[in-house]
């Protein structure tokens, strides 16, 4: 039983973190008013940038840092279109994830079905032979815990810091912020990159550790989650963990159904973590003065600096 | 550093020309990219782009591309005018398909006369119904119809991998994961004796040019356009925004659901667990080079359908993986949209921002 338990609880960490990563540097971005749907193109880019350079150099730390940086560049394209050049934030966006689903299938062509390296679990003397939490607590590798320290991160500088509040007053009132000297398209770029860099992270950790073996499309639409996510928690990062552990649940269970063999066709149970997210969406969104409450009053309104 | 110095209003000259400048610049972009794989670029810009229309049979299978895009772009080009951001049309397609591909399955032979409307319809109101679940989250529930229509696309996925793995499976199929093929009264029919471009390439031009009178002459057109560009504006004059995301939604789901029904009944013969090569995505390209306007839907339909062609002449020919076709698309929608600011704006570089007056 303690052992059921111990991988269900394993799994659904598992499962939680990418979506942790790409939900935290997207929290970022929308509370400097940066609406980016592309972080489904800069996982998937990230994951590929992170397969091909472990399968190439076996260097696995090298591995992250492209993820990471890659996921940069491509919010780089994201925010000279869409801040610098005007363009519509949701088209650029969407622009950002057609393209990166090209790229990432172009460069991963010849990877398809092998195996890259797979990021090692930490192991910590003594904790990580403790029973039970052993398991459940330290027996990850660095990019899960990471994640945590992130998302926390991302609370105390949102919540507790200087320029936690410059970012939310650019995302609130572009405005206000530009006429008291704030630049407002310089700390925008910042976060549009902050959150291409945690999307190449969940790419890498998609491709390094959760299933490490290419397949075209293989973040299958976690991007999109990390987005529904963002609005699931209403911009606030603690509830960010909830729900990505609540995602993470609904994909251990699919698993786990599957396994034991009850009689539901498999389709219909790898179909639920859509339906979930979903239905979390719409318990969410219903409540409009919450969300208009919570909502960057700027998100995905374009900035042109004209004094 | 950049500056966009606003013109003061639209030019007419870019707003013709920045589809052509952007479509030069993704072919010497691909060029590049072509040439950092080692293949020759002039050579392999015109296997992509001029090959497939010289192929046998390169019209017909350029035809044939071109109806599921050009049907999805025209639906979505309603749909963005009115601000409404359907994205889920891969899914509606899939429903579609599956509606539609249901009927042809079960429906009791007889005259095609009688029977095909209704695998039509089928099909019509499958995709309908899926945007419509969109549309009814984000009225009545104020749901985000990015995400959700988004969601229910992998959930169309997984309902058609159910239906063609479980009860629809063929049961003379050897196991493979496809149903049973449609009979002639359920399928297409052909255009031209001998050839594969069927009902669907006719219909396609129709409703653009249909949709084009929908959009630019009738009051609906008016209403939508108004809630696309001032909400505030259509909220006064009292045009109901609730009834107009369900027409929106409504109109591109259920063309989307024609373009499935077609696809399968007309292309491929029978339900296979892939059915569709990305239409949904492409579309969403088409509607943008069109810039919305759904007569422009059709060449811009066409051009993608080609860019599918080229993805195969250049493995063919060149050896190069079929992805290139997303990269071209992806590259393809970046230069769009950064032309498009060339209506508005004119760019000038210059030194540090905010000294001259703008």
């Amino acid at each position: 039983m303690a052992d059921i338990l111990s991988s269900g609880l394993i799994s659904v960490v598992a499962a939680g973190t990418p979506l942790i990563l790409a939900a935290s540097g997207e929290l970022v971005a929308e509370k400097s008013g940066v609406l980016n749907l592309g972080i489904e193109g800069m996982m998937l880019v990230g994951a590929i940038s992170a397969f091909s350079v472990a399968h190439n150099t076996g260097n696995l730390p090298l591995a992250v840092l492209c993820a990471l940086i890659a996921g940069m560049l491509m919010a780089l394209i994201f925010g000279f279109l869409s801040l610098t050049m005007q363009a519509n934030q949701t088209a650029t966006g969407l622009a950002l994830t057609i393209f990166g689903r090209g790229l990432s299938a172009l460069v991963g062509a010849g990877y398809v079905g092998i195996a890259a390296p797979t990021l090692p679990s930490l192991n910590i003397p003594v904790l990580s032979d403790l029973p039970f939490i052993g398991r459940v607590v330290f027996s990850y590798d660095v990019l899960v815990y990471f994640a945590f320290i992130l998302l926390g991160g991302v609370a105390i500088f949102l919540n507790r810091t200087r320029w936690g509040l410059i970012v939310r007053a650019v995302g609130d009132a572009q405005d206000a912020a530009h006429a008291i000297g704030y630049r407002v398209i310089t700390i925008r770029y910042a976060a549009t990159l902050f959150g291409g860099a945690t999307a190449g992270l969940a790419g890498a950790y998609m491709s390094l550790s959760y299933s490490p073996l290419w397949a075209q499309d293989m973040t299958a639409g976690r991007g999109w989650v990390a987005l529904a996510l963002v609005v699931f928690a209403a911009w606030r990062p603690f509830w960010v963990l909830i729900g990505a552990w609540f995602f993470g649940a609904l994909m251990y269970l699919s698993l786990y159904v599957q396994g034991i063999g009850i009689p539901i066709p498999s389709p219909f149970v790898a179909a639920l973590p859509y339906l979930g997210t979903v239905v979390v969406l719409v318990l969410i969104s219903r409540d409009r003065r919450r969300i208009r409450l919570h909502r960057p009053a700027m998100l995905g309104r374009s900035f042109r600096q004209t004094v | 550093m950049l500056s966009l110095i606003p013109r003061g209003g639209k030019s007419q000259f870019w707003e013709y020309a920045s589809p052509v400048l952007a479509l030069l610049l993704t072919a010497a972009t691909t060029g590049v990219i072509f040439a950092l794989m080692g293949r020759p670029p002039l050579v392999s810009v015109m296997t992509f782009l001029i090959d497939p229309l010289f192929a046998t049979g390169g019209l017909a299978a350029i035809a044939i591309k071109s109806a599921p895009l050009i049907l999805m772009g025209v639906g979505l080009s309603l749909a963005y005018t009115a601000n409404v951001w359907n994205i889920g049309t891969e899914g509606q397609f899939t429903i579609g398909a599956i509606c539609g591909g249901g009927a042809a399955l079960y429906l009791p032979d007889g005259s095609a006369f009688l029977v095909y409307p209704v695998v039509l319809a089928a099909g019509i109101a499958g995709g309908a119904a899926w945007a419509g679940l969109v549309a009814w989250l984000k009225v009545d529930f104020n749901a985000n119809e990015i995400l959700t229509s988004l969601m229910f696309t992998y959930v169309a996925q997984y309902v058609l991998v159910y239906l063609v793995t479980g009860p629809w499976r063929d049961p003379d199929g050897f196991g493979f994961p496809q149903s049973a093929m449609f009979s002639d009264a359920t399928s297409a029919p052909k255009l031209f004796e001998e050839s594969t471009v069927h009902l669907g390439c006719l219909i396609a031009p129709l409703v653009a040019i249909l949709l084009y009178f929908v959009k630019e002459k009738s009051v609906l057109g008016f209403r939508l356009r108004v809630l696309g560009q001032a909400p505030r504006a259509a909220r006064f004059a009292g045009f109901s925004e609730n009834r107009l995301v369900w027409i929106a939604l409504l109109i591109s789901g259920g063309l989307a659901g024609l373009a499935g029904v077609l696809e399968v009944t007309g292309t491929l013969g029978q339900l296979t667990t892939t059915i569709s090569p990305g239409y949904g995505f492409t579309a969403i390209i088409v509607a943008f080079l069109a810039r919305l306007n759904p007569l422009a839907v059709i060449p811009a339909g066409i051009l993608l359908a080609i860019s599918y062609l080229g993805g195969d002449a250049a493995q063919i020919e060149l050896g190069l993986p079929n992805a290139v076709t997303g990269i071209f698309q992806g590259i393809l929608m970046f230069y769009l949209l950064g032309c498009d600011v060339l209506i508005q704006y004119r760019i000038i570089w210059r030194r540090s921002p905010g000294k001259a007056s703008a």
